[in-house]
């Protein structure tokens, strides 16, 4: 085994607010330190990428003193949180852009396969966007041409391979631009999140794909995903990236553990958290869970078969009286969706008056989850604006499995779904 | 472990910059893709337009008409015995081909800022194929010229062809590297000082009035003698006058002119080349 990619101290300042006429008094500087020979006047401030923490620098460090080799025809997970610096990582390895400080060494071409479809032209017709995409992608056109059949099989789009894009539906544009990457023959292949979309079918066929590539040709891929499932799959080593710095590299199964620890639930706070999606005219401001009625709970607390009571704050910051739905869904760790429910299903919408609050309670009866973690997402939507909040993938609940059968006190397996059952002669 | 040789690395990405940093071996390998992007460029712009291709030569067509009825009916201004309409289009045309480089080169980063934050490919592509293309289009200008100047030696109108014809393609091509070098100059400013988006918007158009696009260059010398050096040193006049004088034989062809326009275009060229060069690594964190 040899060593295909070596990464060394890299680092990556941004400036964070606005581009205005600030910058131009900054450049003046920098210039003006150029000119004298000396280093950049900025490069000393900055401070520790933690997004939830109000920044007391204009200049924030997205990476910081990365260092790590890759061997060729390795897998290697690339793991962390919103915004710890893991696609500011993949741009500097797809030379999208370069590093304040630090260099990568590398031995093969890269090519990366980042939101596959950016590139395609809505006006051509897929076979001319295979082209496109390929050479884009920095295939020659013999290479394309020799494989454009193969291509279109994969993608499962004969039918439309002569129409125009723009005509397809977004699945089908996902798949044809996967299958234009999946063929591409780099010694490197960078790839980030591709498989959260397509259908249950496509994201099979996709990994079944990936894994040909890794251990079958032997190609070296850095594989940057949410979803643990994937990242246990497929890869051999794994990056844990927290703040823009390495915390912790090696073993698959470590780094998720790790990864998984860090998100400390005890400290999360709905109020202050703000890496949530929707559009903040209503958000869910607390989360209070009581066992058997009466005691609360914390998080890390849960126990398989006993009756719960999850109780929401919902506060509405508009103007404007709103009608809403409360959603709730449980994905394993690995990324399965377990189970979901709104509370549409089973009520009317939810009135909340504007400046005002209301307390939603779901009650679970019986917590029919084994031992374990599982991500808990919470959404909340209004009949006037769609969605305005969705808290995903970043509370977790552990679960504590002693499950008392008729027999006896015993485990189950972690990480699934306890039906209520039964087994007699 | 592999004792690592400095030579077994195939490229390094790093913060530190050369000046001038222009792979032409990179550029060649990256040839289809030039050939894709201009290939798209022309079939893609008029799809679901009835008229389609006819649009490249309505544009001139009745720019030259409009110009003949302003400038040569209403304003008098004299263009000898050339027919005013045939002067009027061979320097719209040319003029169409600087100002489409420049227009389209300039915004390189802003429109293609999705792409480029997603994969590699020599940057230089894009307004490299926008030159390319828009010469595509300025060859079917070319032909609807031809016509008109067929049509107008058979009626009798004092114009011919000179033996410094044979030059004309060396005109267009400065042309087009002048629009490429200044448009890529503009286009890695843009990225970061939205300003200059609106300079080039009337910017290109106060150009076209010192660039002797319809009128004479010596016209200018009597009428204005005091400014006249505001045309005479602009490269894209002598490049517009020389082309009238190759095709239609009326106005002045200066060996000075053609010289001075070579070394500012190969001057602009390079700062164009350099400065993009500078701006394409990291553009993508202040577009």
């Amino acid at each position: 085994m040899s060593i295909i990619l070596k990464a060394s101290n890299i680092s990556k300042q941004y400036r964070l607010g606005l581009v205005g006429t600030g910058t131009i008094s900054h450049d003046l500087n920098r210039w003006w330190a150029g000119i004298r020979g000396k280093e950049d006047p900025y490069l000393n401030v900055g401070s520790v990428n933690d997004r939830s923490t109000k920044a007391d620098s204009d200049y924030v460090w997205a990476l910081q003193d990365i260092n790590f080799e890759v061997q060729q025809g390795e897998v290697l997970g690339i793991i962390g949180k919103n915004g710890a610096g893991k696609s500011t990582l993949l741009k500097i390895l797809s030379r999208v852009t370069i590093p304040t400080s630090g260099e990568i060494k590398t031995k093969g071409r890269i090519a990366s396969l980042l939101e596959v479809g950016t590139g395609f032209h809505p006006e051509l017709t897929g076979r001319e966007n295979i082209y496109l995409n390929g050479a884009i992608l920095g295939m020659s056109k013999a290479e394309i041409q020799a494989k454009e059949e193969e291509i279109i099989a994969f993608s499962g789009c004969e039918r439309y391979v002569d129409t125009p894009v723009k005509r397809y539906s977004s699945g089908m544009r996902v798949r044809l631009a996967f299958a234009v990457a999946a063929f591409l023959e780099p010694d490197i292949l960078v790839i980030d999140e591709v498989l959260a979309v397509g259908d249950a079918e496509f994201q099979k066929k996709a990994i079944g794909k990936m894994q040909d590539i890794s251990k079958r040709e032997g190609r070296t891929v850095l594989f940057v995903s949410h979803n643990m499932a994937a990242v246990k799959n497929l890869c051999t080593r794994a990056l844990l990236l927290e703040n823009g710095k390495i915390g912790f590299e090696g073993l698959v199964e470590k780094c998720i553990d790790k990864y998984l620890s860090v998100e400390d639930n005890n400290s999360f706070n709905f109020r202050d958290f703000n890496s949530r999606e929707g559009n903040g005219g209503l958000r869910i401001t607390d989360l209070n869970i009581f066992c058997n009625n009466q005691d609360e709970v914390s998080f890390n607390e849960l126990k398989s078969g006993y009756n719960y009571l999850f109780k929401f704050t919902v506060e509405n910051f508009s103007n404007q009286i709103k009608k809403i739905a409360l959603g709730m869904s449980i994905f394993s760790i690995k990324g399965q969706l377990l189970t979901a429910s709104g509370s549409d299903y089973f009520m009317d919408k939810i009135v909340v008056e504007p400046k005002n609050k209301v307390v939603v309670t779901l009650a679970i009866p019986s917590l029919p989850l084994t031992g374990g973690s599982y991500f808990l997402n919470l959404s909340c939507k209004s009949d006037l604006n769609g969605l305005e909040d969705f808290i995903k993938d970043c509370l977790i609940l552990n679960v504590e499995s002693l499950i008392s059968t008729k027999k006896n006190v015993t485990q189950f397996p972690s990480e699934m779904i306890q039906i209520n059952h039964d087994w007699y002669l | 472990m592999n004792k690592l040789d400095d030579a077994d690395w195939l490229y390094t990405i790093s913060s530190k910059r050369k000046l001038i940093d222009f792979n032409f071996a990179e550029i060649w390998r990256y040839r289809d893709l030039l050939f894709l992007f201009v290939k798209r460029d022309v079939v893609t712009v008029y799809k679901q337009t009835i008229l389609g291709p006819l649009w490249y030569l309505i544009q001139p067509l009745f720019t030259a008409l409009t110009f003949t009825l302003i400038f040569n009916k209403v304003a008098n201004i004299e263009t000898g015995t050339v027919p005013p309409f045939l002067f009027n289009l061979a320097g719209i045309s040319i003029w169409g081909y600087f100002n489409t480089c420049l227009k389209s080169t300039s915004d390189t980063f802003k429109s293609n800022a999705a792409i480029f934050g997603k994969v590699y490919f020599p940057r230089i592509i894009v307004p490299l194929s926008i030159i390319i293309s828009n010469l595509m289009k300025f060859g079917i200008q070319l032909l609807i010229f031809i016509a008109f100047y067929i049509y107008y030696y058979f009626s009798g109108a004092d114009i011919h062809i000179n033996s410094s014809l044979v030059f004309f393609p060396i005109i267009v091509i400065l042309m087009g590297l002048l629009g490429l070098g200044i448009g890529m100059l503009i286009s890695s400013m843009v990225t970061k000082y939205r300003d200059l988006k609106f300079l080039v918007g009337f910017g290109v158009q106060l150009l076209m009035y010192v660039s002797a696009v319809m009128y004479p260059l010596a016209l200018m010398r009597e009428k204005l003698p005091k400014i006249a050096w505001v045309v005479e040193y602009n490269p894209l006049a002598y490049i517009i006058e020389t082309a009238r004088y190759m095709l239609l034989g009326t106005g002045t062809f200066s060996w000075f002119g053609i010289i001075y326009t070579v070394v500012v275009t190969l001057v602009v060229l390079m700062l164009g080349i350099v400065v993009f060069n500078r701006t394409e690594k990291t553009f993508i964190d202040t577009v």
